[in-house]
């Protein structure tokens, strides 16, 4: 758990981050959003005290940041950046190393690591290891870099723009990566973007800072609901309010009792997805079914059109 | 160049740098070969190449020089011009040896025989050409060394076989053979001590420029107006303080410092390497990708950590080019010491131009620039080696 408590920067007389408090729960993706200017990447470097507070604290599972020296404060949390930041002269498997040798870890458990991180990530370890990162593609960079954030195990990932640098069909690909390792290891990450999109598709819960003040920390429906402010409404952008509340449930949770014809949809899909095979198919009843396979009941677009409509 | 010869038109492709060569080479062959002089002071007599070797022998290096001109002239394979220029550079060295025996009447121990204007512009010309087939030919760098030393190892054999005794410069140096080794311990330690110093000093000065904004700009412009001070003015400008240093500081003059001699070449050697050298590693560290630089802070080194294992290995190319300005610069500027007796190969220069003996200053002057030629050619495989695969991604 972080608590972040009245976190403040100045430089000068210009104040980037105003009195931030926040509370990001282990397992957590907490997105911090913002235009540029908005203090939101102050905010992030405060936390691993790449810069350090004005005032204010920032406490890691109820321990200050500041009672350990920042060099060692940084080895137990992740972090990973725009561009990924790989060391150029260092092989992938030499940059994925990196924190496990500063924290003087045996070397067979490194390898053994390395090797691990590497297959998660889909570069084979044998292929991709002695590999210098220029010999790698845009998004493999960034997977790279992401794996070196992960090495130690850390419980914290710290991410600046990861994913700042990849084309559309790239980028989709590495925040599902992102989710699954998530999942997979209950890392708690922050991250900080300034897509909106993004921030609804990743968080579970999104802070949104504008001019150093955080505005609004909610889950993402909360926020497409219920904006606190009329900049974080402007920042969502009206067009398709209704279809990101139905973005972010799941069909499943929705499925009623009986059968429906045609091509069914699936059970772990959003109902934004069932909304757009609906209207595309022209059924107003479409069949469900669950991971394997097996019918699990059927989705009518009045459900759809209920959930859609803005909550009272 | 091959392909291109291969598939090109039928009609003969001439090479642009190959008819520059081909006029030097040509206007070469109608000027002396050789001068011979009956002793080392008096004017020469120039001998064209007919009168300089016997007869066969001259017709044998004509025709050498037409098919070399013919060959740098024409699109020829790289791989030909290459063994061509060394060819007609080998026919050269050896047929001015001949020529120095054939034109020495028996048993003169005072006649001198020395390379004309011919031999030296042809010379150029072939060496030119083997230069720039060679830079054509993108040879991995140990290669390189490899070739620099096979070549240093026929000049040897030629050296060690006697063919040139008889050569003006060579007499020369069998009259000084050793002072002459002397003077080069004395040039080498001059060139390679001052570089020595630099580095130390120099690197170090230029991390901390880089770290401290105010300090760049300080440092680096008192280097630079140091650089500007003519050579022989700084030598002479450091005499007055170095010799009160001596007079002045207990022990000072015990480790050989003076206000002339070796100490204050070696302390004006250095101040002319700091400036490279400080600028190099700025320059290397300004461009390490500050992406890296923030991840390396962010995932916990130290400063020092991040100096050792991220910025001084991915700045360390433009360093050590910085090494290899310095010493090329260097083992010219060695020359000077010997105006204020610091010795080196520049006591023969400044001798031989003090006695009009122009064999004398090349004895001076050809180590010294075979010197710097062999530690440009092996400083830049060595840059060429450690900088690839650390490119920027």
């Amino acid at each position: 758990m972080i608590e972040i408590d009245a976190l403040t920067k100045d430089y000068l007389d210009l104040t980037v981050v105003d009195h931030v408090s926040m509370r990001i729960d282990d397992g957590d993706i907490a997105v911090i959003v913002g235009t540029s200017g908005s203090g939101k990447t102050t905010l992030l470097r405060m936390i691993n005290r790449l810069i350090e507070p004005t005032s204010g604290s920032v406490k890691i599972d109820g321990k200050d940041t500041r009672s350990v020296p920042a060099h060692l404060l940084r080895r137990e949390i992740g972090y990973a950046i725009q561009g990924h930041g790989l060391f150029p002269h260092r092989t992938v498997g030499q940059n994925i190393a990196t924190v496990p040798v500063l924290m003087g870890w045996e070397k067979p458990r490194i390898a053994a690591r390395v090797e691990e991180l590497l297959e998660l990530f889909q570069l084979p370890a044998d292929q991709f290891r002695d590999r210098l990162p220029s010999e790698l593609s845009g998004g493999q960079q960034q997977r790279v870099g992401v794996a070196r954030a992960l090495a130690a195990e850390p419980k914290l990932l710290l991410m600046d723009e990861p994913f700042g640098a990849l084309d559309p069909i790239i980028r989709a690909k590495a925040q599902a990566d992102l989710v699954g390792i998530q999942k997979r290891f209950g890392t708690t990450i922050v991250l900080v973007t300034h897509d909106m999109e993004e921030a609804i598709h990743l968080g579970t819960r999104i802070a949104v800072m504008d001019q150093g003040k955080l505005l609004q920390y909610a889950t993402p429906a909360e926020i497409v609901v219920k904006p606190a402010t009329d900049f974080v409404g402007e920042l969502l952008g009206s067009g398709d309010r209704a279809f990101r509340l139905l973005g972010l449930r799941r069909i499943g949770d929705f499925v009623e009792p009986g059968e429906a014809s045609g091509a069914p949809v699936s059970a772990e899909q959003t109902l934004r997805d069932g909304l757009e095979e609906a209207l595309w198919s022209g059924r107003a009843v479409l069949p469900v079914v669950d991971g394997a396979g097996k019918p699990v009941g059927r989705l009518t677009l009045a459900t759809l059109q209920r959930l859609g409509a803005r909550p009272q | 160049m091959s392909t291109v010869a291969a598939t090109g038109s039928p009609r003969i492709a001439v090479d642009k740098l190959g008819v520059l060569i081909a006029l030097i080479a040509a206007v070469a062959a109608l000027m002396p070969f050789a001068a011979f002089r009956a002793n080392r002071i008096v004017v020469g007599i120039s001998k064209g190449i007919f009168e300089a070797l016997p007869l066969w022998e001259a017709v044998l290096v004509a025709l050498a020089l037409v098919a070399a001109i013919l060959v740098a002239l024409l699109r020829t394979p790289r791989l030909w011009r290459l063994f061509a220029s060394l060819a007609m550079l080998a026919v050269l060295f050896v047929a001015i040896g001949h020529s120095a025996s054939f034109l020495t009447p028996e048993g003169d121990r005072l006649a001198r025989v020395s390379p004309g204007a011919g031999f030296w512009l042809a010379v150029f010309a072939f060496a030119l050409l083997a230069a720039d087939s060679f830079t054509r030919l993108k040879l991995a760098p140990w290669l390189r060394i490899v070739t620099l030393l096979l070549v240093a190892g026929a000049i040897a054999l030629l050296l060690w076989s006697g063919a040139w005794n008889d050569l003006s410069i060579l007499r020369e140096y069998a009259n000084r053979a050793e002072a002459f080794w002397r003077e080069g311990q004395t040039h080498i330690a001059l060139a390679l001590g001052s570089l020595a110093a630099a580095t130390v000093v120099g690197i170090p000065l230029g991390v901390v420029c880089h770290r401290v904004d105010g300090l760049r700009a300080v440092v680096l412009n008192v280097l630079n107006a140091l650089q500007t001070i003519p050579s022989i003015a700084l030598f002479g400008l450091l005499i007055a303080p170095l010799a009160w240093v001596a007079a002045n500081v207990p022990g000072a003059s015990a480790i050989g410092i003076s206000g002339i001699g070796a100490a204050p070449a070696m302390v004006a050697l250095f101040a002319y390497s700091l400036l490279p050298v400080v600028a190099n590693t700025v320059v290397g560290l300004e461009g390490v990708p500050p992406a890296a630089t923030d991840a390396a802070r962010g995932m916990g080194m130290t400063n020092w950590q991040r100096l050792a294992k991220v910025e001084f290995p991915l700045a360390f190319p433009v360093i050590l080019t910085g090494i290899r300005i310095v010493l090329v610069q260097n083992i010219g500027l060695a020359t000077i010491a010997a105006l204020i007796g610091g010795g080196g190969f520049g006591v023969f220069v400044f001798q031989g131009v003090g006695q009009t003996a122009m064999d004398l200053v090349l004895l001076g002057a050809v180590p010294t620039v075979a010197l710097a030629f062999a530690a440009a050619v092996i400083l830049d495989a060595i840059v060429e080696m450690v900088s690839t695969g650390a490119r920027p991604a």
